[in-house]
């Protein structure tokens, strides 16, 4: 059998450390928690971006969405002197969007209000959202049973529903639903089809479809609920007149997302004479959530790298133990002809298996730790092969650094002082 | 031929404010194949000069031709490689390696030499044969006896198939009975060929040798 020279310099590192055990493990300990807790911290961090991500993502990073707010002085002024507030987003905003922006592709007003709704003896509030055909384009959800509406259902205001599987329970529909009439705020709709709902994402600004019921042609919603909207709060009733709860913008491409979004806020500020609107663009979120995570890289890597430290100086600390302990070791060998070289290289090695051992066993806590944590809540953990690789060059490199210096004080050794060294 | 030529050597030691002289002008000639035995008070410089010729340390002036090379010119790796190819060391007090087994601590220099792991496995099998030690090629030499840790280390010193063996008492720690037995042992090397240098108090022991030196306040004293 033919080893080589470096893996026999291993193994003679390795037999040297067993030669004290206890001593070995407990100096790896400081290793194995600093790498652990780096690799653990990683796939948490990595974990939760990547949640981030998938959310932002799902908003569609070429959108844009403008919302209507009631701005702050409405807010105050609404309910002492008129009883009627006026704003938010309008269907000139929307005509103006469509005309003005040549990168946008596409654009999909919706009105969201909230109707009687009653089938045969059921009465149940729904909330609904009108708008366009080209919400389902923007918003791509599986058809259940029936259809949805098209471009000719909301230019002929057709009286039609299109309900999500959630409002479809409510209201106990089934298939054979489809093609009934439902009456909603003392109008009756033909019931065309039931599409799927998606569960709510937390921090997703888009109105998610556990929170929907219904779709109805906008134009229907207009022609038969008008954009007048009674408003109970504590008590009081206001009157609210907005035409448009929401526009989403599709860009042509994601390099004019930031452009066209830019352009629509300088657009609105124009024609709204109160900020009672508010742009988000998912994919500024995105820049955020990577500028986030690269922060908290930096920030869990320092920490990892103070663990890390430590585990550095134990081992720092034991060579430098080992090599006053082994100082007529050192003599012996370089008495028989070994160079300073060597002797630097048999203890460099020996901090090295021991910090990379560490880092090896620290890596197996660092990926069970995860595990744990996913498995008992649903903390979202991922591990990359670049967060196991790094630790794992780290815990070498530490070898070298904290090895370094015991190493060359062994090799500084004069011999004849060291063989007289009881 | 000369294998060792010592010119005027001198080794200072500064302790304190004193000077220590451990060599005071050496001027010698070893021949190639000669058997020393290099006596004398305790404190005369014997060690001292066993270093120098062993390069483990610098004489403070003087020069010394090692097989007609100057040493004093040389680095210290120069100084590691040539300990390793022409120098074999035996101790007073053994300096066997505790954690390593009887063989592994015979093959020490070939481990430096570079040498595969099974080759320098049958040479160390073959050097405890011949210093008797075959049985226990696989023991620490904690379980070994004083005479028989001696013996791993004059197998070790042979390992390299070194020019000259240095041996500073290497029967100091022994009883005269396993003395004999390693002085035997060195005998039947030097009649092999290898030179070798002793340093011992007892006559007894400086009997086995061919010639004897005698040092006295770091100069030689006489040659006999
Ligand atoms: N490293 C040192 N530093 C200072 N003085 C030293 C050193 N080594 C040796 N000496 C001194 O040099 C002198 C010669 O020492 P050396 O060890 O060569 O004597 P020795 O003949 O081997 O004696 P012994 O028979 O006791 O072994 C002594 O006086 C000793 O104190
Ligand atoms: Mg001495």
């Amino acid at each position: 059998m033919h080893q080589s020279r470096f893996a026999r310099n291993i193994l003679l590192g390795i037999e040297n450390l067993l030669q004290h055990k206890l001593r070995s493990f407990l100096t790896m300990l400081g290793v194995v928690f600093g790498v652990g807790s780096v690799v653990a911290m990683l796939a948490v961090g990595e974990g939760a971006s990547r949640e981030a991500m998938k959310q932002i993502e799902k908003l569609g990073s070429n959108n844009i969405i403008i919302n209507s707010i009631k701005s702050i002085e409405e807010e105050s002024t609404s309910t002492q002197r008129s009883h009627m507030s006026v704003y938010g987003l309008t269907y000139m905003d929307y005509q103006r969007i469509n005309e003005t922006f040549p990168n946008v592709r596409k654009s999909v007003p919706a009105k969201l209000i909230r109707k009687e709704a009653r089938v045969e003896a059921r009465t149940l509030e729904l909330r609904i959202v009108g708008t366009t055909q080209e919400w389902f384009e923007l918003v791509p959800r599986p058809i259940l049973a029936g259809k949805i509406f098209g471009e000719n259902e909301v230019k002929n205001i057709a009286p039609v529903v299109v309900l999500t599987e959630f409002g479809a329970r409510k209201l106990l529909a089934t298939k054979n639903t489809i093609g009934q009439t439902v009456r909603i705020g003392g109008d009756s709709f033909e019931v065309i089809g039931i599409i799927k709902s998606e569960a709510a994402q937390a921090g997703n600004i888009q109105i998610p479809d556990q929170q929907i019921d219904a779709y109805i042609p906008i134009s229907t919603v207009k022609e038969y609920f008008g954009d007048i909207f009674l408003k109970v709060t504590s008590g009081s009733f206001t009157l609210e007149q907005i035409e448009l709860h929401q526009i989403i913008v599709q860009a042509d491409d994601i390099a004019n997302v930031e452009s066209t979004a830019i352009g629509i806020e300088r657009m609105l500020k124009n024609f709204h004479k109160k900020a009672d609107y508010e742009i988000s663009v998912p994919l500024a979120l995105l820049k955020q959530a990577e500028a986030t995570k690269r922060r908290n890289a930096i920030v869990l890597g320092s920490i990892a790298c103070i663990s890390l430290l430590v585990g550095g100086i134990g081992i720092m600390n034991i060579m430098l133990a080992s090599v006053t302990e082994r100082t007529r070791e050192i003599g012996i060998r370089r008495a028989i002809g070994a160079r300073r070289s060597q002797i630097i290289t048999q203890f460099l090695i020996e901090a090295v298996v021991l910090s990379t051992l560490g880092g090896i066993v620290g890596l197996a806590v660092g990926i069970g730790i995860p595990c744990i944590i996913t498995y008992f809540s649903d903390m979202p953990t991922v591990i990359t092969l670049g967060s196991i690789l790094l630790p794992l060059f780290i815990s070498v490199g530490i070898g070298i650094i904290f090895g370094l210096y015991p190493a060359v004080n062994a090799a500084k050794v004069d011999p004849i002082i060291a063989l007289r060294h009881e | 031929m000369s294998i060792v030529q010592f010119e005027n050597i001198h080794k200072h030691y500064q302790m304190g404010s004193e000077q220590v002289l451990a060599l005071n002008g050496v001027s010698l000639s070893f021949d190639k194949g000669s058997f020393w035995a290099i006596m004398g008070p305790s404190g005369s410089g014997k060690s001292t000069m066993m270093n120098i010729l062993g390069c483990l340390d610098r004489p403070t002036s003087g020069e010394y031709l090692l097989e007609d090379k100057n040493v004093g010119v040389l680095d210290d790796n120069s100084l590691s490689d040539i300990r390793l190819k022409y120098i074999g060391f035996v101790f007073q007090s053994f300096n066997l390696m505790p954690q390593l087994s009887v063989q592994k601590n015979i093959e020490l220099p070939l481990y430096y030499l570079g040498w595969e792991a099974d080759k320098s496995a049958e040479r160390a099998k073959e050097l405890a044969e011949k210093v008797g030690l075959s049985e226990r090629l696989n023991h620490k030499p904690a379980e070994l006896s004083g005479g028989q840790m001696q013996r791993v280390a004059v197998a070790r010193s042979l390992a390299a198939q070194p020019h000259i063996i240095l041996a500073d008492e290497p029967t100091g720690n022994l009883d005269s009975h396993t003395g004999e037995q390693i002085m035997r042992l060195l005998t039947e090397l030097n009649a092999e060929g290898t030179t070798i240098i002793m340093v011992t108090h007892e006559p007894d022991i400086a009997g086995y040798a061919k010639n004897r030196l005698h040092m006295k306040d770091g100069k030689v004293e006489k040659i006999e």
